[in-house]
């Protein structure tokens, strides 16, 4: 699977309040995180993820459990999120609801340029540079390539 | 030779194990999530669900027609699928799997992040998120990448104004918020077996909050005399020798009163640093610090005094809230003019019971101060029981040191 898009770019350290704030999570309708995504970090940033590779700093998603946190990623439309590093929690979820996220080091982030990630040949390629992935586990790669856990689960 | 983790997940650091789950556990709000992806999976028979606690504190009782329906309708499917359920006013989840739910050696999962809080007892707890949660009550079982570990020793004893909250937030500030990622974090050590069960919980609690995987006191006799109080027998675990990633030592005896800064958990300073700073509000509760030691411990420095600002005060859960009535502290506490709220998650995350206005500030003893999580607009500062009832006191950041 290759995935391409403008970038976004955002900081370090991003927590999963600031991905999507907790007066948002009683619901189950996942149009309202698609809506709030990213409110307390940056209002403007919603509209822009459409179709979006976000480019993070280490320790993506730090914080609360909360899986509404890639959802609201996912369903803002958001294709894959790159970070040196991640919290293990979102990690693990970002997997499970079928946000690929890519584990990279060097990724030089411009605003709204373009990025382009080759899950199967491991690289991320970005301002001219490319950059090697670090794999995910067989199993890992096995439930994001059946679109998350309950599609994988139900395969089975 | 191994560390606790690899000899409990039985697989060296870095592998990846399936593991069956010997306690999972949901709340309100992760456990809505759950069962959703538990009915799209096709609602299959539970593995275990002798196994499956659901526990309401997240918004506890309900705060709107909403999430009450939410509430209802995941009281009706907890019941259909046998699992255990702890309605609203019971407690915290943290808590109440502290209260004689979890033995050394356990595997435990939490839908959670600070599902790590008992790794106190010699445990491999740890949190994950709702679909990993649905696929463990359908299996049973789950995978996981044995951490490396970092090894914390504590030696000597804590001076009777510092307590457990600021040794982790001490190491908090060492380790950073993402040092200690994809790892857990071991406390050994003489320093370790002077601390009670209360501040081992307190310490693994907040292993999340640099990013760690959990943390893990090795069961002794203080984790053997606890337990006892459940009905429990256990046996000790040894520590033995072992590889790991990284290693530090604290000296108890050199700790001050530490307080987290506004807006990272990691950023954190003595006390005396912010002393002066005015409150608007304190609030003493959460799974970090919720427990009867701390209210004790609360109540011992506002005893026959007033606060002189809004001071909201939660049991962790009803065992703790009980005890402090039947031991008259929890009178003392109401007498000393805060506002006692029913044991559950209270405002910590901003959904409730004390959420803060734009342009207030607060000393809380829970484990987060991000941006906007307690109060938009909000500030607030985390510390130990002793500095927020010495601050409450003052209606502004206190060092408590004399005050004990």
């Amino acid at each position: 699977m290759t995935l391409s898009g403008p970038a976004v770019c955002i900081g370090k350290d991003i927590d999963t309040d600031l991905v999507i704030a907790g007066r948002y999570l009683r619901t189950k309708d996942t149009s309202v995180w698609a809506e709030h995504v990213f409110e307390d970090l940056d209002p403007t940033l919603a509209p822009r993820l459409k179709g979006a590779i976000i480019v993070a700093g280490n320790n993506m998603g730090c914080g609360s459990s909360r899986e509404q946190a890639p959802v609201a990623i996912r369903e803002a439309g958001a294709i894959a999120v790159i970070a040196p590093s991640f919290a293990r929690i979102f990690f693990r979820n970002a997997i499970n609801v079928g946000l690929p996220v890519i584990e990279c080091d060097g990724v030089t982030c411009k605003d709204g340029s373009t990025v382009t990630i080759s899950l199967e040949e491991g690289w991320v390629e970005a301002d001219g540079m490319r950059h090697p992935i670090r794999p995910l586990s067989d199993r890992m790669q096995e439930i994001l390539a059946a679109g998350g856990l309950v599609p994988y689960w139900r395969n089975r | 030779m191994s560390t606790l983790s690899e000899r409990i997940l039985g697989g060296p650091a870095g592998s990846y194990v399936d593991r069956e789950v010997d306690r999972a556990f949901a709340h309100d709000g992760t456990g809505v999530l759950a069962m959703e992806a538990y009915r799209q999976m096709g609602n299959p028979k539970p593995a275990r669900p002798e196994t499956v606690s659901i526990i309401y504190d997240h918004i506890s009782p309900a705060n709107t027609s909403h999430t009450a329906t939410l509430q209802k309708e995941l009281r009706e499917f907890s019941a259909a699928a046998g699992f255990t359920l702890t309605d609203v006013g019971g407690g915290i989840c943290h808590q109440l799997m502290s209260e004689g739910r979890v033995l050394p050696g356990e595997v435990v999962v939490g839908a959670d992040s600070h599902s790590c809080t008992t790794g106190a007892f010699g445990a491999f707890s740890t949190g994950v998120g709702a679909t990993d949660m649905a696929a463990i009550w359908a299996e049973g079982s789950t995978w996981f990448r044995v951490p490396e570990t970092i090894h914390i020793e504590l030696t000597s004893r804590l001076p009777a104004w510092c307590e457990a909250k600021d040794i982790v937030l001490s190491v908090t500030g060492k380790i950073g918020m993402d040092g200690g990622t994809y790892r857990a974090l071991e406390y050994t050590g003489d320093g370790a077996s002077t601390l009670s069960m209360a501040g081992r919980l307190t310490l693994c609690n907040m292993a999340v909050e640099c990013g760690a995987k959990t943390g893990l006191f090795y069961a002794d006799k203080t984790t053997q005399k606890y337990l006892a109080q459940y009905g429990h027998t256990i046996k000790q675990q040894e520590v033995e020798d072992a590889t790991y990633c990284r290693e530090l030592s604290v000296d108890l005896s050199d700790m001050e009163p530490i307080l987290s800064v506004p807006h990272r958990v990691d950023t954190v300073a003595p006390v005396t640093d912010y002393a002066g700073t005015l409150l608007d509000q304190v609030f003493v509760g959460t799974c970090t610090n919720g427990r009867y030691e701390d209210l004790e411990r609360f109540a011992r420095i506002v005893r026959g005094k007033q606060v002189a600002c809004r001071t909201i005060v939660v049991p962790a859960s009803r065992a703790i809230m009980q005890k402090a009535a039947e031991t008259g502290i929890l009178a003392d506490i109401i007498a000393a003019g805060c506002m006692v709220g029913p044991p559950g998650c209270g405002p910590c995350l901003g959904m409730h019971m004390g959420v803060l206005g734009e342009g207030e500030t607060a000393l809380s003893t829970a484990n987060r101060n991000f941006k906007n999580r307690m109060g938009v607009g909000a500030e607030y500062y985390l510390g130990s029981v002793a500095t927020a009832a010495a601050s409450a006191l003052k209606g502004v950041i206190t060092s408590p040191e004399g005050a004990l």
